[in-house]
């Protein structure tokens, strides 16, 4: 019963609408810089890339997985308890790639700790579940899941990226700028940067906050169709 | 709508299926995960050596790091009194392996004091000298801290330091960890005076005035990191027997 199947489901197809599945989570309907979701996730993990990059990798797994898995149950999830049904959906997968990446790369997870977990919280993960898996076939569905998992990570790695260079000077760890010779560009040797250091405050959580507010702006400066016109 | 008896059968079947899927799933990476922990735990304890292993810690792989303990590293375990405990006596005391990388210090930190047990690794260099290293755990601003102290021949001379933590606010007290120059200042200080009194090394507020014993603080981070200063000074004086045990025995 629980692995009620969709019968005339039609075969893996990716045409236009698909596409579109994709892309429009990533520009004009992103959950993090149009919707202001997920915010707390991307205050905590951004202040290194490659936090941020298994972040965005776990979360989109997770809404991808729990879409599809939603939706091929929707027919079969009993309405009075279908926000508790996907809890558990949800819980499983996140517990699930929580265990993954324990076996995997120790260290990550130890750096990410509880918000691995928390991912359970996440608006994004629910917010698209009730929205859009409920009442799509599983393929559609996690199409959608990529998508918004996408442009959830795709604000995390912009995040990521100007809190880690400004703040320590690197990207993925790589030294990039700083005072002294372990940095690719050794600010303190020439006369033109001597006065640059690093920006601690980029690695306090405030920053996101700040960067995210940046972000938010240049996105719907850039994309027109964002402004709200009424 | 759905009968009250379907949705009872739907729930309990997708428990039973959920619990069996992950209770697969942990007991089948139970083992990897083990190895990931017991591996992390090492290069904790290397990284109070880093200098001597002369590449950075976090650049050895897994292997590398397990061959280094397996022939450089001699593991002891100490009583507070300072006598050396054997390994079947290390498992009474409930830890599996009975070496002392086994040895929790979150758990041995809740037992009273007289009660604890101490690892110590010695750690040989290519070239014969022996590092000493021992474990402190304390309390920072949110939650535990704890660091690895690496002791030249001498056994107060500190030679290298290691801190890392649960909580602490990422960019001031996560310095202690992540800004390599504080662990660095801990080097060269020493445990004993000249008239070999204890005093380890103090962490101080703006401007040191021992230049032997004390090491600045990080701004921005004053609870964290006098809570460091206070586990050196505690923590250091639970290992005074098992040193002087060690130094006889040199």
């Amino acid at each position: 019963m629980a692995e009620v199947k969709e019968k005339n489901a039609p075969a893996v197809e990716f045409g236009k609408e698909e596409r579109k599945l994709i892309t429009d989570p990533i520009n004009d309907n992103n959950p993090i810089t149009v919707q202001i979701l997920g915010i707390c996730s991307a205050l905590a993990v951004t202040t290194l890339m490659n936090k941020a990059l298994v972040m965005a990798i776990a979360v989109t797994a997770v809404t991808a997985l729990s879409n599809m898995v939603t939706s091929a149950l929707r027919n079969a999830i009993p309405k009075q308890v279908r926000m508790i049904v996907q809890l558990v959906i949800v819980a499983t997968l996140v517990t699930i790639v929580e265990l993954t990446l324990k076996a995997l790369n120790y260290p990550i997870y130890k750096d990410l700790s509880v918000f691995i977990g928390l991912i359970i919280t996440n608006c994004i993960v629910m917010g698209r579940l009730e929205a859009y898996a409920m009442a799509n076939r599983p393929w559609r569905s996690f199409l959608d899941g990529i998508g918004n998992g996408l442009g959830y990570g795709v604000i995390l790695i912009i995040v990521a990226f100007i809190r880690e260079l400004f703040g320590k000077g690197s990207v993925f760890n790589f030294k990039v700028i700083g005072p002294n010779a372990e940095y690719l560009i050794n600010t303190a040797s020439s006369p033109l940067l001597s006065w640059y250091t690093n920006n601690n405050l980029m690695v306090l959580f405030p920053s996101a906050m700040f960067v995210i507010g940046i972000v938010i702006w240049a996105h719907r400066a850039w994309n027109k169709k964002l402004v709200d016109i009424s | 709508m759905h009968s009250t008896s379907y949705i009872v059968r739907f729930v309990l079947i997708m428990t039973a299926i959920v619990a069996v899927v992950l209770a697969f799933m942990s007991t089948a990476l139970k083992p990897i995960h083990l190895k990931n922990e017991a591996v992390y735990n090492k290069r904790a304890i290397l990284s109070a050596v880093e200098k001597e292993v002369g590449k950075p810690i976090s650049g050895l792989s897994d292997q590398e790091v397990l061959d280094i303990f397996n022939n450089q590293i001699t593991q002891k375990v100490f009583t507070m009194s300072g006598k050396e405990l054997t390994k079947e006596e290390v498992e009474a005391k409930g830890y599996k392996g009975g070496l002392a990388e086994n040895v929790d210090m979150a758990q041995e930190k809740k037992k009273p004091e007289a009660e604890r047990i101490l690892p110590l690794y010695i750690y040989k260099t290519a070239d014969g000298k022996t590092k000493t290293i021992v474990s402190v755990r304390g309390n920072g601003l949110w939650d535990e801290i704890w660091g690895n102290i690496a002791l030249d021949g001498d056994l107060n001379t500190i030679s290298g330091a290691a801190f890392d933590h649960k909580g602490e606010t990422p960019g001031l007290g996560a310095e202690i960890k992540d800004n390599p120059s504080f662990p660095a200042s801990f080097v060269g200080k020493k445990i004993y005076d000249e008239n070999g009194n204890y005093k380890s090394v103090d962490v101080v507020k703006g401007g040191v005035s021992d230049p032997v014993h004390q090491v600045d603080a990080i701004s921005g981070a004053t609870i964290t990191t006098v809570g460091v200063g206070e586990m050196m000074v505690r923590s250091m004086k639970y290992y005074e027997p098992a040193l002087k045990s060690v130094k006889s025995n040199q």
